[in-house]
């Protein structure tokens, strides 16, 4: 009988002393996924034979005592990361048969880890969305109550973790798509330093915003998975040639000196009671465990960061997805002879609702004269955010505000109005603007749903918020809740 | 194309490139500012991307909701801020020029909808 739920850690030290093995850590989470994924609906491909085989390869690896602290744990990896001879849709009729002929980095360095690949997990097409509604295949629940959306874009991976189909999943985080769904269904989200992780393979959406990072049942899992998956990668060229430090060694529970700042900007209005009453409960434990918190930060620019992000990721999104032509790769149409029609008709049928408007939105922005009114005055403000934040840091070693202003809202209620489920992200993308990692944890409940509090630092600082993050789930019991789905 | 119930010149090779009627920035109003038919088709052409008459009325309507919401980035003081295109200090990023392995071409060609031998097979360019 295998314990649940396990973490990385838990289940490697199970694996190191032979009280479980790897086939049967992976079969008990192909059951589970058996039992939750009618209902939960994360998954767009399951890849149980060959991770049976991974598994095998990991049992014997552990056998001959040569083990990684992932060596033999079942992982998840959001759908637009390409893994070599499995499908990669992007959760997108674009590219619904695409097998990629390559792992992207992360996914080898995981391989090389011993790791086992169980499923790809569904989300918001081309990663553009909020809730996981986008997915052109289905909308994934959320397993804290199936009526209401999981989070997004990488819902489907939040809720694989969440749900105890995987003990950990990748995803990928380009305006909050990380840390939004892990605060929807309480699991530990990172989306780290720009730079700090690989692109190498992962469908670009948003090139200057895009950052692979770990979904995790705990900060410690978080601090493993992150040490296996960054560092320097020559076939990206956005990758940042910083010595990687070994993340677990900064998880201690003295916060005493450590200076919190809480920017007011992100207690806005709207913002649900509940979200602003549990916040505000969490930061007085980390005052009560030694930090310093100062409440009355301000960086007075954060209010123009949704209209610069939306006219920012767009832009570059519509660029990027210029290369879906139906030739090379993906859905073609093909029952005309006209090359200019089949063009257009293969992203007019290949792409979803979200995916055309921001394609539209992108290309009106970069568009003969609109491109100074938008996307370079989008780009300068995104320059005062930097400085915002940058100045900040000289006084805080974090900044703590909400992952979302908002418990997770129902199935359906913001699908017609974009602009709302942009709103949805507004505490998390200003932190993509500026490059910087952040982390959102488990802060609480409201109604019975989850809460996440959101820590962010200076770029490279990811020790930081690790540490802080540790701190506050060795004193609290939030993460220990489990969806019974 | 057919888009919106109206014929729109498409721009090919050799064709004379024909602009819709579009607002210009000058003489563009902030306050009262919506995305027409026209606009949506014109940019829609840009992106090359097909759209049903329904889409382009759904389209103008939400595109110029969001770009009215937009509107308050003008507000900014933006006198010489530069503008940031990308967080990290890293510039003209090479590589050494070493030959290197490569995929194959059946693993480059195994995805493509229509081939033909080692190529990818296409509609005619020149009509």
């Amino acid at each position: 009988m295998i314990p649940q739920p396990l973490t990385i850690h838990e289940a490697h030290e199970l694996l190191k002393a032979k009280k479980l093995s790897s086939v049967e850590l992976t079969k008990a989470c192909l059951e589970r996924i058996r039992q939750a994924e009618p209902k939960v609906h994360a998954l767009v491909t399951i890849t149980d034979e060959l991770a049976l085989k991974q598994a095998q390869e990991a049992d014997r690896l552990i056998a001959k005592g040569d083990s990684h602290p992932l060596t033999g744990i079942p992982v998840i990896i959001k759908d637009n990361m390409c893994t070599k001879g499995i499908p990669t849709t992007c959760s997108s009729r674009m590219l619904q048969n695409f097998v990629p002929p390559y792992d992207a980095t992360v996914v080898e360095k995981l391989n090389d880890c011993g790791a086992v690949t169980i499923g790809k997990a569904n989300m918001d097409e081309f990663a553009m969305g909020s809730s996981t509604e986008h997915s052109a295949f289905f909308a994934t629940h959320n397993p804290w109550d199936l009526t209401r959306v999981p989070g997004g874009s990488s819902g489907g991976s939040a809720v694989a973790v969440a749900a105890e189909e995987t003990i950990y999943a990748l995803g990928s985080d380009t305006g909050g798509s990380i840390r939004q769904p892990a605060g929807f269904c309480s699991v530990v989200g990172l989306k780290p330093t720009y730079g700090r992780v690989s692109r190498y393979g992962l469908v670009a959406f948003a090139s200057s915003l895009d950052q692979i990072g770990p979904l995790t049942k705990d900060v410690t899992d978080c601090a493993i998975v992150l040490n296996a998956i960054a560092g320097y990668d020559n076939r990206d060229s956005t990758s940042v040639p910083e010595p990687t430090p070994d993340y677990t060694q900064c998880l201690t529970t003295d916060l005493k000196g450590l200076r919190l700042g809480i920017p007011k900007e992100y207690f806005v209005e709207g913002m649900q009671a509940e979200v602003e009453k549990a916040l505000k409960a969490a930061i007085k434990r980390l005052e009560e465990l030694g930090a310093k918190v100062d409440w009355e930060v301000s960086l007075p620019h954060t209010p123009y960061a949704l209209a610069a992000y939306y006219i920012i990721a767009p832009s570059e999104a519509s660029a990027n997805l210029a290369r879906y032509d139906g030739v090379k790769y993906g859905f073609s149409y093909v029952n005309t002879n006209s090359m200019w029609e089949a063009l257009e008709k293969t992203r007019q049928f290949g792409f979803g609702d979200e995916v055309k408007r921001r394609i539209m939105l992108g290309t009106y922005a970069l568009s003969a004269g609109y491109y100074d009114a938008y996307y370079l005055k989008a780009q300068k403000v995104r320059t005062l955010i930097r400085r915002e934040f940058d100045q900040a840091f000289k006084q805080y070693d974090a900044l703590i505000t909400p992952t979302s202003p908002t418990l997770p809202f129902r199935i359906g209620e913001k699908m017609d109005d974009p602009l709302q489920m942009y709103l949805s992200d507004v505490c998390t993308l200003p932190i993509n603007i500026a490059g910087l990692p952040a982390i959102s944890i488990p802060a609480g409940f409201g109604d019975g749903l989850p809460i996440g509090m959101q820590l962010i630092a200076k770029p490279f600082g990811e020790e930081a918020i690790l540490k802080i993050a540790y701190a506050y789930e060795q004193a609290t019991e939030w993460h220990k809740r489990r969806a019974g789905v | 194309m057919r888009a919106g119930g109206r014929e729109i010149r498409r721009r090919g090779w050799g064709e004379k490139t024909v602009l819709l009627p579009i607002f210009r920035y000058e003489c563009y109003n902030w306050q009262t500012m919506k995305l027409s038919r026209e606009e949506v088709l014109h940019i829609a052409l840009l992106a090359r991307l097909g759209l049903t008459e329904a889409e382009v009325d759904k389209l103008s309507e939400q595109l110029s909701d969001i770009l009215e919401n937009f509107e308050a980035l003008q507000q900014v003081d933006t006198t010489d801020v530069p503008p940031t295109a990308q967080s990290i200090p890293l510039q003209n990023v090479t590589k050494d020029d070493k030959v290197a392995d490569s995929l194959p071409p059946s693993q480059i060609l195994a995805n493509a909808p229509r081939k033909e031998g080692e190529y990818f097979r296409v509609k005619a360019v020149l009509e």
